[in-house]
């Protein structure tokens, strides 16, 4: 999966939150640039984000527990917003939401910028209204996040229970989103909320958006399911 | 089984006792400290339901921050509906099926073209539901308050590998779940009539709501 035709990259600090308008066929590749890195991710469509990424439907659909290549990320209105055309990890977390201040602070004790400066303590959630409030949208706009690079493993057992698997990504792994239609995708680098690293210690991400061609007949996400062909179909009949 | 039954009926305050049909919904408030018990009456049947704070809607409830506090994948007694602030909004306090879900979300036509085919766009959908509850409720209620449910009977287990498949349902007649409200409740329910998976055994069928004080 190598992007050719790179048209800006950015590197997005750790334990803080961004937001990228990525055009239909631009891929957005997130690579990690320290270990242990997590990007708790929600997506909206451009042109109206009351449609926006639903997890439960993305999941049902594919019938997976988490989020992998080569998935298609599914909107509420059952139209792809963006495919999962690669990454080194098999498994990006996408069902135990994210860090809250309420949970940060209770982990790691209080923060401020007044203490620590750029290294003020922000969770997910503080990162992510910042950001959504820049365009309009605030906590109403709230969803399930996708956890890319975060593992939390089911037990299989009566309960469900679910654990976090320490050291999935390490430095150097990779995932890469090809947007289906004009997104607005908005992040945060906060580590994940079930992370059991006794330090508060997020990681950074390098993003590169690059320019690639629109999914072909035999494209990998199209054929995965027939239901991942069906979402990729209807955004494309919708924008026809 | 219900709260109805003249023993039970004795001291308390019945607040509603209704019958919801397949493929209706229903809407209502839920004082703190007080119950709903839902019965599956014939067996097998999802139901959709959404809580939220009802002194202040964006204080929803949310699948994702109940499952992560309580560490575990499906809801049963001792489960404690979070919302996003993760506050507790609703304790399950009784559970004769044993397992519900909050991770498959409600059926909506659109999705029901992506899972099933594009005959089913005019199907009836359990978002569709959502959207005429919250539009006759009004108060403020707009889709981008519609988030993602719990729901009551359905099986949808996760795997190891990390499969996840909706599963013939675990419920039977008169299986019931009873919560507790732990504040001020709005509520809202879809009896799902989803026709194309296991979930309401392919024939979806009426659902009891009683809600009552202690």
């Amino acid at each position: 999966m190598t992007a050719t035709d790179v048209r800006y990259t950015h590197e997005i600090a750790a334990g803080a939150a961004w937001t990228v308008r990525l055009g239909r066929h631009r891929s957005l590749r997130l690579t990690c640039l320290d270990d242990g890195a997590n990007a708790s991710v929600l997506m909206f469509a451009a042109a109206d984000p009351l449609e926006r990424l639903n997890v439960p439907d993305t999941l049902k659909a594919q019938m997976s527990a988490c989020v992998r290549p080569p998935m298609v990320l599914m909107s509420d209105m059952g139209r792809a917003l963006a495919s999962v055309t690669g990454s080194s990890l098999d498994w990006h977390d996408a069902v135990t939401g994210h860090s809250t201040d309420a949970l940060v602070e209770a982990r790691f004790g209080p923060s401020s910028y007044a203490a620590d400066r750029n290294g003020w303590r922000r969770s997910a959630r503080a990162g992510l209204l910042d950001e959504l409030w820049k365009h309009g949208l605030g906590k109403r706009d709230l969803h399930a996040t996708v956890n890319l690079f975060s593992k939390v493993v089911p037990g299989g057992d009566e309960r469900g229970s679910l654990a976090f698997e320490p050291g999935h990504a390490a430095t150097g792994d990779w995932v890469e989103l090809r947007a289906e239609q004009d997104l607005l995708v908005v992040l945060s680098t906060a580590p994940h909320p079930m992370d059991p690293t006794p330090v508060w210690a997020p990681a950074r991400l390098r993003a590169d958006v690059a320019a690639v061609p629109a999914p072909g007949a035999d494209d990998a996400s199209r054929r995965f399911r027939a239901e991942s062909g069906r979402a990729l179909a209807e955004t494309e009949r919708s924008l026809a | 089984m219900t709260v109805t039954d003249a023993d039970a009926m004795h001291g308390v305050d019945v607040l509603f006792d209704t019958t919801v049909e397949a493929g209706d919904g229903w809407t209502g408030e839920l004082p703190a400290g007080s119950r709903l018990r839902i019965v599956d009456l014939c067996g097998n049947q999802a139901v959709d339901t959404l809580f939220f704070d009802a002194h202040d809607y964006t204080n929803r409830y949310s699948a994702v921050d109940t499952v992560r506090e309580q560490g575990a994948a499906y809801l049963t007694t001792g489960s404690v509906l979070r919302s996003v602030d993760l506050d507790p909004l609703a304790t399950i306090v009784a559970d004769t099926c044993g397992r519900h879900d909050t991770l498959g979300g409600a059926c909506a036509q659109e999705s029901n073209v992506v899972r099933y085919g594009r005959h089913t766009r005019h199907q009836h959908a359990c978002r569709t539901t959502f959207v005429r509850q919250a539009m006759a409720w009004g108060r403020g209620l707009e889709k981008r308050d519609l988030t993602h449910n719990v729901n009551f009977f359905m099986n949808v287990p996760l795997t190891r590998d990390g499969g996840l498949t909706f599963e013939d349902g675990v419920s039977a007649p008169g299986k019931y779940v009873e919560l507790r409200a732990d504040r001020d409740l709005l509520v809202l329910v879809s009896n799902c009539p989803q026709l194309n998976n296991p979930c309401n055994g392919y024939n979806p069928t009426p659902v009891q709501l009683t809600g009552w004080r202690t």
